[in-house]
């Protein structure tokens, strides 16, 4: 099992959360906006506490209500590829690929993978909105994470880019073999990345 | 320059220094409590630390008086501890300086601490990276010119510190007589015109020049806080 999910939490008035459970491969979270699909991504992360519940991901328990269990976003192992790239502005591109890079590094073939290695000595200021995202992307898998977890990847990007993302994200599904969370408000996307896991919220 | 005019400005920098310098551990605690804490009474703790900044100058060297007299609460433990008391002694009148540039400070510390984007640390903790070293690697390094940015303020606010210091430890020549207590006693001094011009131009560029550097590094934030 990948995902074992069922959580709550409330804000103001309303009340955001997802049970479900998830086999190998990945899962897509599709819904219209607004619907929570991003603070349950964060909840999985670490970053957003639950009011309720529990979240085991490839067997291993991040959360539990009842059993007090709250492992700190920094010990999840999760890979996060948020909305927005989120790169540290005052630190190269291959500063930001590093920040979290996790024994003998794969920069270099990680790098090459995404086709960003030309753009390492530079800064992130200077690059363009899909350049970011496939840094982005990179600087979690460098985390080697456990899993993934992708916040519209594929969103604010042309049609061309959004096509070179989304094979990216293919690849790192097929060669990985992560277990992998995508929230999508486009069908399309849910349909091609998801396959038959997909959770409607 | 003469050797008097050096002594007042090495004695005003002295004192503009040490209190910076002693103030800005204190400006960036309460400036990360008063942008990042959520506790009752936030606003109390944020208008007392503005009250120096509009209570008259007078009024907060008098309780200076009152608090570091032999008499006094801190006066007392100084005393007892310590064995030292700072009435009119120069380090007083770096603790009024202090006193006087903390709500400056804290004001831009916060700015600036606010100004980091904390998405940008959310990042950092899914990367593997814990409160501290989140702080030490994100917050810090994109809040710093900021930080320096308040600093430079606060140095240049007590530059021009006259009220509590005049009130607190009075105005001794070499030891509590800065710039604005020389330009005063100058000014009670017949025939003391000349000295009150010198006294002023520097004053002036002094405050000119903190202000500058200060202003550099505030853009120089605006500059890193760009994110993508």
């Amino acid at each position: 099992m990948s995902f074992d999910i069922d959580v709550s939490h409330r804000r103001g008035g309303v009340v955001v959360g997802a049970a479900f459970q998830s086999g190998a491969g990945s899962t897509v979270l599709f819904g219209p906006s607004g619907v929570g699909k991003t603070s349950l991504l964060m909840m999985i992360a670490g970053l957003l506490r639950p009011d309720r519940g529990r979240i085991c991901v490839a067997g291993r328990p991040l959360f539990d209500a009842d059993r007090r269990i709250n492992i700190a976003p920094e010990h999840r192992r999760a890979g996060v590829v948020f909305q927005d790239p989120r790169l540290f502005p005052h630190l190269s591109v291959r500063r930001n690929l590093l920040y979290g890079a996790d024994g003998p590094t794969t920069l270099a073939e990680i790098a090459t993978r995404l086709d960003i290695a030309h753009l390492l000595d530079r800064w992130p200021r200077t690059l363009s909105g899909g350049e970011a995202r496939r840094v982005a992307i990179g600087r979690a898998l460098l985390r080697k994470p456990d899993f993934l977890l992708l916040d519209e990847p594929l969103s604010s990007l042309d049609r061309t880019r959004r096509e070179e993302a989304m094979q990216v994200i293919e690849r790192v599904r097929d060669d990985m073999r992560l277990p992998m969370l995508i929230v999508t408000h486009d069908p399309e996307e849910a349909e091609r990345l998801g396959g038959d896991q997909i959770i409607r919220l | 320059m003469t050797d008097e005019l050096q002594a007042i400005v090495r004695l005003s920098l002295l004192i503009g220094g040490v209190a910076t310098i002693g103030t800005l551990p204190i400006a960036f605690a309460l400036a990360w409590l008063l942008a990042r804490g959520r506790f009752p009474g936030k606003i109390l703790l944020d208008g007392i630390v503005h009250l120096p900044l509009v209570v008259p100058p007078v009024v907060t060297g008098w309780l200076l008086l009152l608090a570091f007299a032999p008499t006094g609460p801190l006066g007392n433990l100084l005393e007892r501890w310590f064995g030292v008391s700072i009435l009119f002694r120069w380090t007083g009148a770096a603790v009024a300086a202090a006193i006087m540039a903390l709500p400056l400070m804290v004001r831009a510390i916060r700015l600036s601490i606010e100004g980091v984007d904390q998405r940008l640390e959310q990042a950092a903790r899914t990367l593997g990276a814990g409160p501290w070293r989140t702080f030490a690697t994100i917050t810090l390094p994109l809040a710093l010119p900021g930080i320096l940015a308040a600093a430079m303020l606060g140095f240049a606010r007590s530059l021009g510190e006259f009220g509590a210091t005049i009130t607190f430890v009075s105005n001794v020549p070499g030891e509590t007589q800065t710039l604005p207590l020389a330009i005063y006693a100058a000014l009670q001094r017949p025939g003391g015109e000349a000295m009150v011009w010198k006294l002023a131009a520097i004053s002036i560029m002094l405050s000119l020049v903190a202000l500058i550097v200060s202003e550099l590094l505030g853009r120089r934030q605006g500059r890193r806080l760009h994110v993508l």
